[in-house]
Protein backbone atom coordinates (compact mmCIF):
# COMPACT_ATOMS: atom_id res chain seq x y z
CA UNK A 1 0.00 0.00 0.00
CA UNK A 2 1.06 3.45 -0.57
CA UNK A 3 -0.05 6.59 1.15
CA UNK A 4 0.35 10.04 0.87
CA UNK A 5 -0.31 12.40 3.70
CA UNK A 6 -0.95 16.18 2.96
CA UNK A 7 1.23 18.34 5.47
CA UNK A 8 0.86 21.64 6.17
CA UNK A 9 2.69 24.66 7.93
CA UNK A 10 0.57 26.36 10.85
CA UNK A 11 1.15 29.14 13.37
CA UNK A 12 1.21 27.53 16.87
CA UNK A 13 -2.08 27.58 18.32
CA UNK A 14 -0.96 29.98 21.05
CA UNK A 15 0.53 32.51 18.77
CA UNK A 16 -0.68 36.17 18.62
CA UNK A 17 -2.43 36.61 15.47
CA UNK A 18 -1.36 40.46 13.93
CA UNK A 19 -1.03 40.90 10.37
CA UNK A 20 1.40 43.86 8.36
CA UNK A 21 2.06 45.41 5.18
CA UNK A 22 -1.18 47.40 5.53
CA UNK A 23 -2.94 44.70 6.73
CA UNK A 24 -2.24 42.27 3.91
CA UNK A 25 0.22 39.86 5.28
CA UNK A 26 0.50 37.65 8.25
CA UNK A 27 3.64 38.91 11.04
CA UNK A 28 5.34 35.58 11.28
CA UNK A 29 8.19 38.06 13.39
CA UNK A 30 8.34 35.57 16.42
CA UNK A 31 5.71 33.15 15.57
CA UNK A 32 6.91 29.72 16.09
CA UNK A 33 5.06 27.24 13.44
CA UNK A 34 4.10 23.88 13.62
CA UNK A 35 2.85 20.66 11.73
CA UNK A 36 -1.07 21.33 11.45
CA UNK A 37 -2.53 19.84 14.44
CA UNK A 38 -5.24 17.84 12.19
CA UNK A 39 -2.48 16.80 9.92
CA UNK A 40 0.31 15.34 12.72
CA UNK A 41 -2.01 13.81 15.05
CA UNK A 42 -4.85 12.16 12.82
CA UNK A 43 -3.90 12.02 9.19
CA UNK A 44 0.20 10.90 9.82
CA UNK A 45 -0.44 8.90 13.01
CA UNK A 46 -2.66 6.74 11.35
CA UNK A 47 -0.96 6.22 8.18
CA UNK A 48 1.68 4.93 10.26
CA UNK A 49 -0.32 2.81 12.29
CA UNK A 50 -1.00 1.47 8.95
CA UNK A 51 2.38 0.81 7.96
CA UNK A 52 3.20 -0.58 12.05
CA UNK A 53 0.46 -3.12 11.05
CA UNK A 54 1.93 -4.27 7.09
CA UNK A 55 5.71 -3.65 6.86
CA UNK A 56 5.01 -3.25 3.13
CA UNK A 57 3.10 -0.07 3.07
CA UNK A 58 5.09 3.19 2.11
CA UNK A 59 4.14 6.61 3.34
CA UNK A 60 5.65 9.37 1.21
CA UNK A 61 4.81 13.58 2.93
CA UNK A 62 4.12 16.19 0.44
CA UNK A 63 4.72 19.92 1.74
CA UNK A 64 3.40 22.77 -0.64
CA UNK A 65 6.04 25.62 0.64
CA UNK A 66 8.94 27.34 0.94
CA UNK A 67 12.49 26.43 2.42
CA UNK A 68 11.08 27.48 5.86
CA UNK A 69 8.39 24.55 6.25
CA UNK A 70 11.50 21.98 6.18
CA UNK A 71 11.61 21.87 10.01
CA UNK A 72 8.27 20.73 10.52
CA UNK A 73 8.90 18.03 7.06
CA UNK A 74 11.65 16.59 9.67
CA UNK A 75 9.46 16.59 12.18
CA UNK A 76 6.92 14.84 10.35
CA UNK A 77 9.73 12.24 9.40
CA UNK A 78 10.41 11.68 12.36
CA UNK A 79 7.19 10.65 13.54
CA UNK A 80 7.15 8.25 10.91
CA UNK A 81 7.12 8.11 7.44
CA UNK A 82 9.81 7.43 4.56
CA UNK A 83 10.34 9.94 2.84
CA UNK A 84 8.90 13.82 1.69
CA UNK A 85 7.91 16.04 -1.15
CA UNK A 86 8.40 19.59 -0.72
CA UNK A 87 6.73 21.39 -3.90
CA UNK A 88 8.81 24.68 -4.01
CA UNK A 89 5.86 26.86 -4.23
CA UNK A 90 4.40 29.59 -1.91
CA UNK A 91 0.96 29.00 -1.51
CA UNK A 92 -1.60 31.06 -3.13
CA UNK A 93 -5.05 29.63 -2.77
CA UNK A 94 -6.60 25.83 -2.12
CA UNK A 95 -6.69 24.96 -6.08
CA UNK A 96 -3.46 25.98 -6.87
CA UNK A 97 -1.98 23.91 -3.96
CA UNK A 98 -4.17 21.10 -4.54
CA UNK A 99 -2.89 21.34 -7.92
CA UNK A 100 0.14 21.06 -7.03
CA UNK A 101 -0.65 17.62 -4.66
CA UNK A 102 -2.14 16.27 -7.83
CA UNK A 103 0.66 16.77 -9.76
CA UNK A 104 2.98 14.66 -7.68
CA UNK A 105 -0.21 12.04 -7.06
CA UNK A 106 -0.73 11.27 -10.48
CA UNK A 107 3.41 10.38 -11.01
CA UNK A 108 2.74 7.68 -7.69
CA UNK A 109 -0.54 5.85 -8.04
CA UNK A 110 -1.13 6.26 -4.36
CA UNK A 111 -3.92 3.95 -2.90
CA UNK A 112 -5.01 6.36 -0.20
CA UNK A 113 -3.90 9.96 0.56
CA UNK A 114 -4.75 11.55 3.73
CA UNK A 115 -5.58 15.15 4.65
CA UNK A 116 -6.15 17.62 7.88
CA UNK A 117 -9.84 18.32 8.33
CA UNK A 118 -8.34 21.92 7.30
CA UNK A 119 -5.86 24.49 8.57
CA UNK A 120 -5.96 26.48 11.45
CA UNK A 121 -4.80 29.78 9.95
CA UNK A 122 -6.98 29.70 6.65
CA UNK A 123 -9.98 26.94 7.60
CA UNK A 124 -10.20 26.29 4.35
CA UNK A 125 -11.58 22.27 4.62
CA UNK A 126 -11.13 22.44 1.00
CA UNK A 127 -8.05 21.42 -0.13
CA UNK A 128 -8.85 17.25 0.34
CA UNK A 129 -12.01 17.96 -1.71
CA UNK A 130 -10.29 20.12 -4.10
CA UNK A 131 -7.47 16.80 -4.72
CA UNK A 132 -10.40 14.64 -4.95
CA UNK A 133 -11.81 16.08 -7.83
CA UNK A 134 -8.49 16.97 -9.17
CA UNK A 135 -7.69 13.11 -9.39
CA UNK A 136 -11.13 11.81 -10.04
CA UNK A 137 -11.56 9.57 -6.57
CA UNK A 138 -13.86 9.55 -3.71
CA UNK A 139 -13.46 11.60 -0.95
CA UNK A 140 -14.63 11.21 2.31
CA UNK A 141 -14.36 14.17 4.52
CA UNK A 142 -14.25 14.72 8.33
CA UNK A 143 -13.38 11.23 9.13
CA UNK A 144 -13.21 9.85 12.59
CA UNK A 145 -12.68 6.46 12.09
CA UNK A 146 -10.57 4.87 9.44
CA UNK A 147 -9.62 1.00 8.70
CA UNK A 148 -8.90 -0.81 5.55
CA UNK A 149 -8.80 -4.38 4.95
CA UNK A 150 -7.56 -5.36 0.98
CA UNK A 151 -9.04 -2.77 -1.01
CA UNK A 152 -11.79 -1.63 1.16
CA UNK A 153 -11.93 1.12 3.64
CA UNK A 154 -14.61 1.77 6.18
CA UNK A 155 -15.04 5.23 7.46
CA UNK A 156 -16.86 7.11 9.50
CA UNK A 157 -17.87 10.36 9.21
CA UNK A 158 -18.95 13.33 10.90
CA UNK A 159 -22.59 14.06 9.96
CA UNK A 160 -24.78 16.93 12.24
CA UNK A 161 -26.00 15.28 15.19
CA UNK A 162 -23.78 11.95 14.81
CA UNK A 163 -21.90 10.05 12.38
CA UNK A 164 -21.94 7.67 9.32
CA UNK A 165 -20.34 4.69 8.14
CA UNK A 166 -19.08 4.87 4.37
CA UNK A 167 -17.41 1.79 2.62
CA UNK A 168 -15.41 2.30 -0.25
CA UNK A 169 -12.65 1.00 -2.77
CA UNK A 170 -9.31 2.33 -2.56
CA UNK A 171 -7.53 4.23 -4.41
CA UNK A 172 -9.34 7.27 -2.37
CA UNK A 173 -8.76 10.83 -0.38
CA UNK A 174 -9.56 11.02 3.08
CA UNK A 175 -9.68 14.22 5.54
CA UNK A 176 -8.92 13.46 8.67
CA UNK A 177 -10.36 14.71 12.32
CA UNK A 178 -10.02 13.73 16.04
CA UNK A 179 -10.81 9.90 16.76
CA UNK A 180 -8.73 8.38 13.32
CA UNK A 181 -5.71 8.12 15.53
CA UNK A 182 -3.94 9.12 19.28
CA UNK A 183 -1.30 12.35 19.05
CA UNK A 184 2.04 10.90 19.32
CA UNK A 185 5.36 12.09 20.32
CA UNK A 186 8.61 11.48 18.13
CA UNK A 187 11.26 9.30 19.62
CA UNK A 188 14.98 9.74 19.61
CA UNK A 189 15.21 7.01 17.35
CA UNK A 190 12.96 8.51 14.77
CA UNK A 191 14.41 12.00 15.12
CA UNK A 192 17.89 10.36 14.46
CA UNK A 193 16.37 8.64 11.50
CA UNK A 194 14.62 11.46 9.76
CA UNK A 195 17.90 13.41 8.92
CA UNK A 196 18.59 10.38 6.65
CA UNK A 197 15.44 10.19 5.13
CA UNK A 198 14.58 11.48 1.72
CA UNK A 199 13.08 14.86 1.00
CA UNK A 200 12.86 15.75 -2.49
CA UNK A 201 12.25 19.35 -3.72
CA UNK A 202 10.30 19.46 -6.90
CA UNK A 203 9.16 22.87 -8.73
CA UNK A 204 5.54 23.92 -8.93
CA UNK A 205 4.03 23.90 -12.11
CA UNK A 206 1.83 26.49 -13.40
CA UNK A 207 -1.26 26.86 -12.40
CA UNK A 208 -3.45 29.86 -11.80
CA UNK A 209 -5.16 30.57 -8.32
CA UNK A 210 -9.31 30.98 -8.75
CA UNK A 211 -8.59 33.48 -5.23
CA UNK A 212 -6.73 36.04 -3.90
CA UNK A 213 -6.67 37.42 -0.29
CA UNK A 214 -7.05 40.99 -0.61
CA UNK A 215 -6.90 41.90 2.96
CA UNK A 216 -6.79 40.80 6.52
CA UNK A 217 -9.11 42.24 9.95
CA UNK A 218 -9.41 41.49 13.33
CA UNK A 219 -12.46 41.41 15.36
CA UNK A 220 -13.50 44.15 17.27
CA UNK A 221 -12.15 44.25 20.52
CA UNK A 222 -15.09 42.72 23.04
CA UNK A 223 -16.48 45.56 25.80
CA UNK A 224 -15.20 43.62 28.40
CA UNK A 225 -17.35 41.42 30.93
CA UNK A 226 -20.27 42.82 33.06
CA UNK A 227 -19.70 40.21 35.96
CA UNK A 228 -22.93 39.68 37.96
CA UNK A 229 -22.15 38.95 42.26
CA UNK A 230 -22.78 35.07 42.70
CA UNK A 231 -25.39 35.32 45.28
CA UNK A 232 -27.97 37.16 42.25
CA UNK A 233 -27.61 34.70 39.37
CA UNK A 234 -31.32 35.95 38.66
CA UNK A 235 -29.99 38.67 37.41
CA UNK A 236 -27.78 37.11 34.52
CA UNK A 237 -30.66 35.30 33.63
CA UNK A 238 -32.57 38.97 33.34
CA UNK A 239 -29.91 40.59 31.42
CA UNK A 240 -29.91 37.95 28.90
CA UNK A 241 -33.43 37.95 28.78
CA UNK A 242 -33.68 41.70 28.65
CA UNK A 243 -30.55 43.26 27.67
CA UNK A 244 -28.57 40.65 25.32
CA UNK A 245 -32.11 39.32 23.84
CA UNK A 246 -30.34 35.61 23.70
CA UNK A 247 -33.69 33.97 24.89
CA UNK B 1 -27.92 34.42 -15.04
CA UNK B 2 -29.12 33.12 -11.94
CA UNK B 3 -27.61 32.14 -7.97
CA UNK B 4 -28.16 28.81 -7.03
CA UNK B 5 -28.55 27.75 -3.44
CA UNK B 6 -27.53 23.95 -2.33
CA UNK B 7 -30.10 23.16 0.04
CA UNK B 8 -28.82 20.15 2.45
CA UNK B 9 -31.30 17.76 3.93
CA UNK B 10 -30.57 15.45 5.99
CA UNK B 11 -33.55 12.56 7.23
CA UNK B 12 -36.27 14.01 4.50
CA UNK B 13 -35.94 17.69 6.40
CA UNK B 14 -34.20 20.58 5.37
CA UNK B 15 -31.75 21.77 7.28
CA UNK B 16 -31.55 24.87 9.48
CA UNK B 17 -28.01 26.09 7.89
CA UNK B 18 -29.59 26.20 4.20
CA UNK B 19 -32.48 28.65 5.41
CA UNK B 20 -28.93 30.91 5.94
CA UNK B 21 -28.01 29.79 3.02
CA UNK B 22 -31.00 30.71 0.98
CA UNK B 23 -31.43 33.92 2.09
CA UNK B 24 -28.27 34.86 2.11
CA UNK B 25 -27.84 33.54 -1.67
CA UNK B 26 -31.54 35.79 -2.17
CA UNK B 27 -29.58 38.68 -1.07
CA UNK B 28 -26.75 38.12 -3.30
CA UNK B 29 -29.15 37.32 -5.88
CA UNK B 30 -30.40 40.90 -5.45
CA UNK B 31 -27.21 42.75 -5.30
CA UNK B 32 -26.40 41.29 -8.76
CA UNK B 33 -29.92 42.42 -10.17
CA UNK B 34 -30.79 37.97 -10.86
CA UNK B 35 -33.00 35.48 -9.27
CA UNK B 36 -32.29 33.14 -6.61
CA UNK B 37 -33.20 29.47 -6.95
CA UNK B 38 -33.00 26.39 -4.94
CA UNK B 39 -31.61 23.09 -5.37
CA UNK B 40 -32.66 19.87 -3.05
CA UNK B 41 -31.27 16.23 -3.47
CA UNK B 42 -33.41 13.37 -2.89
CA UNK B 43 -36.74 12.65 -1.34
CA UNK B 44 -37.80 15.63 0.82
CA UNK B 45 -41.07 15.79 3.06
CA UNK B 46 -41.09 19.53 3.85
CA UNK B 47 -43.16 21.70 1.62
CA UNK B 48 -40.58 23.14 -0.79
CA UNK B 49 -42.80 25.66 -2.16
CA UNK B 50 -42.79 27.66 1.12
CA UNK B 51 -39.18 27.62 0.99
CA UNK B 52 -40.26 30.57 -1.02
CA UNK B 53 -40.17 32.51 2.19
CA UNK B 54 -36.40 33.01 1.86
CA UNK B 55 -36.37 34.69 -1.31
CA UNK B 56 -36.10 31.71 -3.48
CA UNK B 57 -37.84 31.93 -6.58
CA UNK B 58 -37.67 28.76 -8.24
CA UNK B 59 -36.65 25.23 -6.35
CA UNK B 60 -35.10 22.14 -8.77
CA UNK B 61 -35.23 19.16 -6.88
CA UNK B 62 -33.90 15.71 -8.32
CA UNK B 63 -35.97 13.08 -6.26
CA UNK B 64 -33.87 10.12 -6.50
CA UNK B 65 -32.79 7.69 -4.49
CA UNK B 66 -29.72 7.33 -5.96
CA UNK B 67 -29.28 10.99 -4.26
CA UNK B 68 -30.67 10.49 -0.75
CA UNK B 69 -27.06 10.28 0.32
CA UNK B 70 -23.83 11.99 0.15
CA UNK B 71 -21.08 10.61 -2.29
CA UNK B 72 -19.45 14.05 -2.47
CA UNK B 73 -18.14 13.36 -6.67
CA UNK B 74 -22.05 12.53 -7.06
CA UNK B 75 -23.43 14.91 -6.02
CA UNK B 76 -20.70 17.68 -7.33
CA UNK B 77 -21.34 15.92 -10.81
CA UNK B 78 -25.00 16.90 -10.94
CA UNK B 79 -24.66 20.06 -9.37
CA UNK B 80 -22.26 20.78 -12.04
CA UNK B 81 -24.85 19.91 -14.88
CA UNK B 82 -27.36 22.27 -12.99
CA UNK B 83 -25.42 25.18 -12.93
CA UNK B 84 -25.03 24.63 -16.43
CA UNK B 85 -28.69 24.18 -17.36
CA UNK B 86 -29.59 27.73 -15.36
CA UNK B 87 -26.07 29.43 -16.23
CA UNK B 88 -25.78 30.02 -12.94
CA UNK B 89 -22.84 32.42 -11.79
CA UNK B 90 -23.05 32.00 -8.07
CA UNK B 91 -23.43 28.75 -5.96
CA UNK B 92 -24.65 28.76 -2.33
CA UNK B 93 -23.86 26.30 0.04
CA UNK B 94 -23.73 26.00 3.83
CA UNK B 95 -20.47 25.52 5.17
CA UNK B 96 -21.73 21.94 7.27
CA UNK B 97 -20.11 18.61 7.10
CA UNK B 98 -22.08 18.13 3.65
CA UNK B 99 -20.89 21.81 2.12
CA UNK B 100 -17.01 20.68 2.71
CA UNK B 101 -17.13 17.67 0.89
CA UNK B 102 -19.18 18.92 -2.17
CA UNK B 103 -18.08 22.85 -2.74
CA UNK B 104 -14.12 22.51 -2.97
CA UNK B 105 -15.19 19.46 -6.21
CA UNK B 106 -17.24 21.51 -7.45
CA UNK B 107 -14.63 24.70 -7.94
CA UNK B 108 -12.58 22.08 -9.61
CA UNK B 109 -15.02 20.62 -11.74
CA UNK B 110 -15.88 24.06 -12.74
CA UNK B 111 -12.97 26.22 -12.11
CA UNK B 112 -15.00 28.70 -9.97
CA UNK B 113 -13.19 30.25 -6.97
CA UNK B 114 -14.63 29.01 -3.47
CA UNK B 115 -14.43 30.98 -0.31
CA UNK B 116 -15.56 28.51 2.63
CA UNK B 117 -16.47 30.06 5.89
CA UNK B 118 -18.18 33.40 4.71
CA UNK B 119 -19.39 35.36 6.99
CA UNK B 120 -20.83 38.43 5.49
CA UNK B 121 -22.01 39.26 2.10
CA UNK B 122 -19.99 39.67 -1.27
CA UNK B 123 -18.82 43.44 -1.67
CA UNK B 124 -19.49 43.92 -5.13
CA UNK B 125 -18.25 47.03 -5.49
CA UNK B 126 -15.05 46.22 -7.27
CA UNK B 127 -14.84 42.80 -8.21
CA UNK B 128 -16.01 40.35 -5.86
CA UNK B 129 -14.82 40.13 -2.10
CA UNK B 130 -16.32 37.86 0.51
CA UNK B 131 -15.13 37.82 4.22
CA UNK B 132 -14.70 35.10 5.69
CA UNK B 133 -13.66 33.08 8.98
CA UNK B 134 -9.61 32.31 9.17
CA UNK B 135 -7.21 31.91 12.37
CA UNK B 136 -10.03 29.64 13.53
CA UNK B 137 -11.76 32.63 14.68
CA UNK B 138 -9.49 35.10 15.65
CA UNK B 139 -9.40 37.16 12.51
CA UNK B 140 -11.25 37.45 8.80
CA UNK B 141 -10.03 37.47 5.79
CA UNK B 142 -11.37 38.93 2.51
CA UNK B 143 -10.92 37.18 -0.18
CA UNK B 144 -11.37 38.33 -3.63
CA UNK B 145 -13.17 35.50 -5.86
CA UNK B 146 -11.38 35.59 -9.43
CA UNK B 147 -13.33 33.56 -11.48
CA UNK B 148 -16.72 34.28 -13.81
CA UNK B 149 -18.57 31.42 -11.71
CA UNK B 150 -18.21 31.76 -7.99
CA UNK B 151 -19.13 29.81 -4.89
CA UNK B 152 -19.60 30.65 -1.15
CA UNK B 153 -20.27 28.50 1.45
CA UNK B 154 -21.32 30.55 4.40
CA UNK B 155 -20.59 29.68 8.35
CA UNK B 156 -23.66 28.29 10.37
CA UNK B 157 -25.09 31.14 12.26
CA UNK B 158 -23.51 33.83 10.57
CA UNK B 159 -26.24 35.36 8.54
CA UNK B 160 -29.82 36.30 9.61
CA UNK B 161 -32.66 34.25 8.33
CA UNK B 162 -34.66 36.76 6.52
CA UNK B 163 -38.66 35.64 5.73
CA UNK B 164 -41.19 36.57 3.85
CA UNK B 165 -45.25 35.26 2.84
CA UNK B 166 -43.75 34.47 -0.70
CA UNK B 167 -43.20 30.87 -2.56
CA UNK B 168 -41.08 29.09 -4.80
CA UNK B 169 -42.24 27.22 -7.53
CA UNK B 170 -40.97 23.60 -7.36
CA UNK B 171 -39.90 21.82 -10.40
CA UNK B 172 -38.51 18.03 -10.86
CA UNK B 173 -34.71 18.33 -12.72
CA UNK B 174 -33.71 15.63 -15.25
CA UNK B 175 -30.22 14.99 -14.76
CA UNK B 176 -27.81 11.94 -15.51
CA UNK B 177 -27.03 10.53 -12.39
CA UNK B 178 -23.44 8.84 -11.96
CA UNK B 179 -22.77 5.82 -9.81
CA UNK B 180 -22.16 5.94 -6.04
CA UNK B 181 -18.61 4.92 -5.50
CA UNK B 182 -19.27 5.83 -1.41
CA UNK B 183 -22.17 3.55 -0.17
CA UNK B 184 -23.68 4.44 3.41
CA UNK B 185 -23.64 1.30 5.63
CA UNK B 186 -24.99 2.80 8.73
CA UNK B 187 -26.23 5.97 10.13
CA UNK B 188 -25.15 6.47 14.19
CA UNK B 189 -27.27 9.65 14.99
CA UNK B 190 -27.92 11.28 18.67
CA UNK B 191 -31.42 10.67 19.14
CA UNK B 192 -34.05 13.65 19.60
CA UNK B 193 -31.30 15.80 20.61
CA UNK B 194 -30.23 19.65 18.94
CA UNK B 195 -27.44 19.12 16.98
CA UNK B 196 -23.83 21.03 18.21
CA UNK B 197 -23.84 22.72 14.41
CA UNK B 198 -27.10 24.23 14.44
CA UNK B 199 -27.71 25.25 17.76
CA UNK B 200 -28.34 28.61 18.77
CA UNK B 201 -27.80 28.21 22.66
CA UNK B 202 -25.01 25.56 23.98
CA UNK B 203 -24.51 24.84 27.81
CA UNK B 204 -20.70 23.97 27.78
CA UNK B 205 -18.88 22.08 30.81
CA UNK B 206 -15.02 21.58 31.88
CA UNK B 207 -12.85 20.08 33.97
CA UNK B 208 -14.76 22.57 36.63
CA UNK B 209 -17.35 19.77 37.15
CA UNK B 210 -15.13 17.13 38.44
CA UNK B 211 -16.92 14.41 36.79
CA UNK B 212 -19.42 12.79 34.65
CA UNK B 213 -21.73 12.16 37.45
CA UNK B 214 -22.00 16.13 38.09
CA UNK B 215 -23.33 16.83 34.55
CA UNK B 216 -27.25 16.95 35.37
CA UNK B 217 -25.60 20.70 35.96
CA UNK B 218 -25.18 21.42 32.27
CA UNK B 219 -27.65 19.36 30.69
CA UNK B 220 -30.60 20.35 33.20
CA UNK B 221 -29.72 23.89 32.22
CA UNK B 222 -29.71 22.90 28.63
CA UNK B 223 -32.95 21.42 29.01
CA UNK B 224 -34.43 24.54 30.44
CA UNK B 225 -32.95 26.92 27.52
CA UNK B 226 -34.16 24.62 25.17
CA UNK B 227 -29.84 24.46 23.99
CA UNK B 228 -27.37 21.62 23.07
CA UNK B 229 -24.66 20.89 25.08
CA UNK B 230 -20.89 20.92 24.63
CA UNK B 231 -17.74 20.67 26.71
CA UNK B 232 -14.00 21.07 26.34
CA UNK B 233 -11.02 18.66 25.25
CA UNK B 234 -10.30 17.31 28.17
CA UNK B 235 -13.71 16.20 29.23
CA UNK B 236 -13.93 14.17 26.11
CA UNK B 237 -11.12 12.89 26.43
CA UNK B 238 -11.92 11.71 29.91
CA UNK B 239 -14.67 10.01 28.33
CA UNK B 240 -17.06 12.23 30.85
CA UNK B 241 -18.73 13.01 27.27
CA UNK B 242 -19.30 12.01 23.95
CA UNK B 243 -16.62 12.88 21.33
CA UNK B 244 -18.73 15.00 19.20
CA UNK B 245 -19.27 17.23 21.90
CA UNK B 246 -15.83 18.97 22.32
CA UNK B 247 -15.63 22.06 20.51
CA UNK B 248 -12.47 24.13 20.23
CA UNK B 249 -9.37 24.49 17.93
CA UNK B 250 -9.57 20.42 17.45
CA UNK B 251 -12.58 19.68 18.04
CA UNK B 252 -16.01 21.18 16.48
CA UNK B 253 -15.88 25.07 15.80
CA UNK B 254 -19.59 27.15 16.66
CA UNK B 255 -20.85 30.45 16.84
CA UNK B 256 -24.41 29.96 18.49
CA UNK B 257 -26.05 33.40 20.13
CA UNK B 258 -25.43 32.22 23.36
CA UNK B 259 -22.43 30.04 24.58
CA UNK B 260 -22.36 29.09 28.57
CA UNK B 261 -19.19 28.21 29.63
CA UNK B 262 -19.42 26.60 32.74
CA UNK B 263 -16.33 25.70 34.65
CA UNK B 264 -13.91 26.06 31.96
CA UNK B 265 -10.78 27.82 32.21
CA UNK B 266 -10.85 29.49 28.62
CA UNK B 267 -7.63 28.11 27.54
CA UNK B 268 -6.32 29.72 23.54
CA UNK B 269 -7.43 26.40 22.30
CA UNK B 270 -10.72 26.03 23.94
CA UNK B 271 -11.56 29.66 22.63
CA UNK B 272 -10.83 29.05 19.33
CA UNK B 273 -14.07 27.11 18.89
CA UNK B 274 -16.43 29.82 20.46
CA UNK B 275 -15.03 32.91 19.81
CA UNK B 276 -18.01 33.29 17.55
CA UNK B 277 -20.54 33.00 19.45
CA UNK B 278 -22.53 36.61 19.64
CA UNK B 279 -22.89 36.60 23.85
CA UNK B 280 -21.01 34.12 26.35
CA UNK B 281 -21.20 34.16 29.68
CA UNK B 282 -18.60 32.03 32.17
CA UNK B 283 -19.27 30.79 35.36
CA UNK B 284 -15.90 29.97 37.46
CA UNK B 285 -14.09 30.57 40.82
CA UNK B 286 -11.46 31.43 39.65
CA UNK B 287 -11.44 35.66 39.09
CA UNK B 288 -8.24 35.21 37.13
CA UNK B 289 -9.18 32.55 34.71
CA UNK B 290 -8.55 33.72 30.94
CA UNK B 291 -12.31 33.23 30.04
CA UNK B 292 -13.52 36.45 31.20
CA UNK B 293 -11.49 38.23 29.20
CA UNK B 294 -13.57 36.74 25.78
CA UNK B 295 -16.86 37.10 28.13
CA UNK B 296 -19.76 39.71 27.54
CA UNK B 297 -21.06 38.38 31.17
CA UNK B 298 -19.66 36.59 34.09
CA UNK B 299 -19.93 35.02 37.55
CA UNK B 300 -17.20 34.34 39.63
CA UNK B 301 -18.35 31.61 42.04
CA UNK B 302 -19.00 27.84 42.81
CA UNK B 303 -20.59 26.21 39.73
CA UNK B 304 -22.51 23.67 41.96
CA UNK B 305 -24.27 26.86 44.04
CA UNK B 306 -24.92 28.92 41.18
CA UNK B 307 -25.75 26.81 38.03
CA UNK B 308 -28.84 25.35 39.31
CA UNK B 309 -30.44 28.85 40.94
CA UNK B 310 -29.32 29.80 37.27
CA UNK B 311 -31.62 26.68 35.61
CA UNK B 312 -34.43 27.78 38.62
CA UNK B 313 -34.73 31.27 37.37
CA UNK B 314 -34.25 30.74 33.69
CA UNK B 315 -37.23 28.18 34.54
CA UNK B 316 -39.12 30.69 36.25
CA UNK B 317 -38.94 33.01 32.99
CA UNK B 318 -40.11 30.52 31.42
CA UNK B 319 -43.29 29.80 33.53
CA UNK B 320 -42.36 26.16 33.70
C1 LIG C 1 -2.79 21.83 20.17
C2 LIG C 1 -3.82 21.85 21.24
C3 LIG C 1 -5.16 21.78 20.87
C4 LIG C 1 -6.17 21.81 21.85
N1 LIG C 1 -7.48 21.78 21.45
C5 LIG C 1 -8.45 21.95 22.37
C6 LIG C 1 -9.84 22.02 22.00
O1 LIG C 1 -10.18 21.85 20.82
N2 LIG C 1 -10.77 22.23 22.95
C7 LIG C 1 -10.43 22.37 24.27
O2 LIG C 1 -11.35 22.58 25.09
N3 LIG C 1 -9.15 22.29 24.67
C8 LIG C 1 -8.16 22.07 23.77
N4 LIG C 1 -6.87 21.98 24.18
C9 LIG C 1 -6.60 21.94 25.65
C10 LIG C 1 -6.59 23.32 26.29
O3 LIG C 1 -5.30 23.87 26.19
C11 LIG C 1 -6.98 23.21 27.78
O4 LIG C 1 -6.11 22.30 28.41
C12 LIG C 1 -8.41 22.76 28.02
O5 LIG C 1 -9.31 23.54 27.25
C13 LIG C 1 -8.77 22.89 29.49
O6 LIG C 1 -10.06 22.36 29.73
P1 LIG C 1 -10.93 22.88 30.96
O7 LIG C 1 -11.08 24.34 30.88
O8 LIG C 1 -12.15 22.04 30.99
O9 LIG C 1 -10.06 22.45 32.23
P2 LIG C 1 -9.17 23.32 33.20
O10 LIG C 1 -8.18 24.12 32.48
O11 LIG C 1 -8.69 22.38 34.25
O12 LIG C 1 -10.19 24.35 33.83
C14 LIG C 1 -11.17 24.04 34.75
C15 LIG C 1 -11.76 25.35 35.26
O13 LIG C 1 -12.82 25.09 36.14
C16 LIG C 1 -12.77 26.00 37.22
N5 LIG C 1 -13.42 25.36 38.37
C17 LIG C 1 -13.03 24.23 39.04
N6 LIG C 1 -13.92 23.93 40.00
C18 LIG C 1 -14.88 24.89 39.95
C19 LIG C 1 -16.06 25.13 40.72
N7 LIG C 1 -16.46 24.31 41.70
N8 LIG C 1 -16.78 26.21 40.42
C20 LIG C 1 -16.41 27.06 39.41
N9 LIG C 1 -15.32 26.86 38.65
C21 LIG C 1 -14.56 25.79 38.93
C22 LIG C 1 -11.30 26.27 37.43
O14 LIG C 1 -11.11 27.54 38.05
C23 LIG C 1 -10.75 26.22 36.01
O15 LIG C 1 -10.74 27.50 35.41
C24 LIG C 1 -5.83 21.91 23.23
C25 LIG C 1 -4.49 21.96 23.59
C26 LIG C 1 -3.49 21.92 22.62
C27 LIG C 1 -2.06 22.00 23.05
N1 LIG D 1 0.62 23.91 1.74
C1 LIG D 1 0.16 22.66 1.93
N2 LIG D 1 0.93 21.59 1.63
C2 LIG D 1 0.47 20.33 1.80
N3 LIG D 1 -0.74 20.04 2.29
C3 LIG D 1 -1.55 21.06 2.60
C4 LIG D 1 -1.16 22.42 2.45
N4 LIG D 1 -2.16 23.21 2.85
C5 LIG D 1 -3.15 22.39 3.26
N5 LIG D 1 -2.80 21.09 3.11
C6 LIG D 1 -3.60 19.90 3.46
O1 LIG D 1 -4.97 20.17 3.22
C7 LIG D 1 -5.72 20.10 4.43
C8 LIG D 1 -6.87 21.08 4.41
O2 LIG D 1 -6.39 22.39 4.25
P1 LIG D 1 -7.38 23.63 4.01
O3 LIG D 1 -8.24 23.29 2.86
O4 LIG D 1 -6.48 24.80 3.75
O5 LIG D 1 -8.14 23.80 5.29
C9 LIG D 1 -4.68 20.30 5.53
O6 LIG D 1 -5.11 19.74 6.75
C10 LIG D 1 -3.47 19.59 4.95
O7 LIG D 1 -3.54 18.19 5.13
Amino acid sequence: MKILVCISKTPDTTAKITFTDNNTKFAEAGVQFIINPYDEWYALVRAIQIKEADAATQIHLINVGGADSEPIIRKALALGGDEAIRVNAISQDSFYIASQIAEVAKQNNYDLIFTGKETIDYNGSSIGGMLAELLELPYVSLATKFDVNGTTATINREIDGGEEVNEVQLPLVVSCQKGVAEQRIPNMKGIMGARTKPLKVVEPVAVDALTSVVSFELPPPKAGVKLIPADNPEELVRLLHEEAKVF
Amino acid sequence: MSVLIFLDQSEGHIKKNSFEAASYGAKVAELLNTTAEGIVFGKVNDDLAALGAYGLKKIHTITNEAVNELDSQVFANVLAQAVGTFAAKVIVFANNVDGKSIAPRLSVKLKAGLVSGAVALPDVSNGFVVKKNVFSGKAFANVAINTEIKIISLNPNSYKINKTEDTAEVAELNIQIPEAKVKVTAVNKVAGEIPLSEAEIVVSGGRGLKGPENWNLITDLAKALGAATACSRPVADADWRPHHEHVGQTGLAIAPNLYFAIGISGAIQHLAGVNRSKVIVVINKDPEAPFFKAADYGIVGDIFEVVPKITEAVKKLKGV
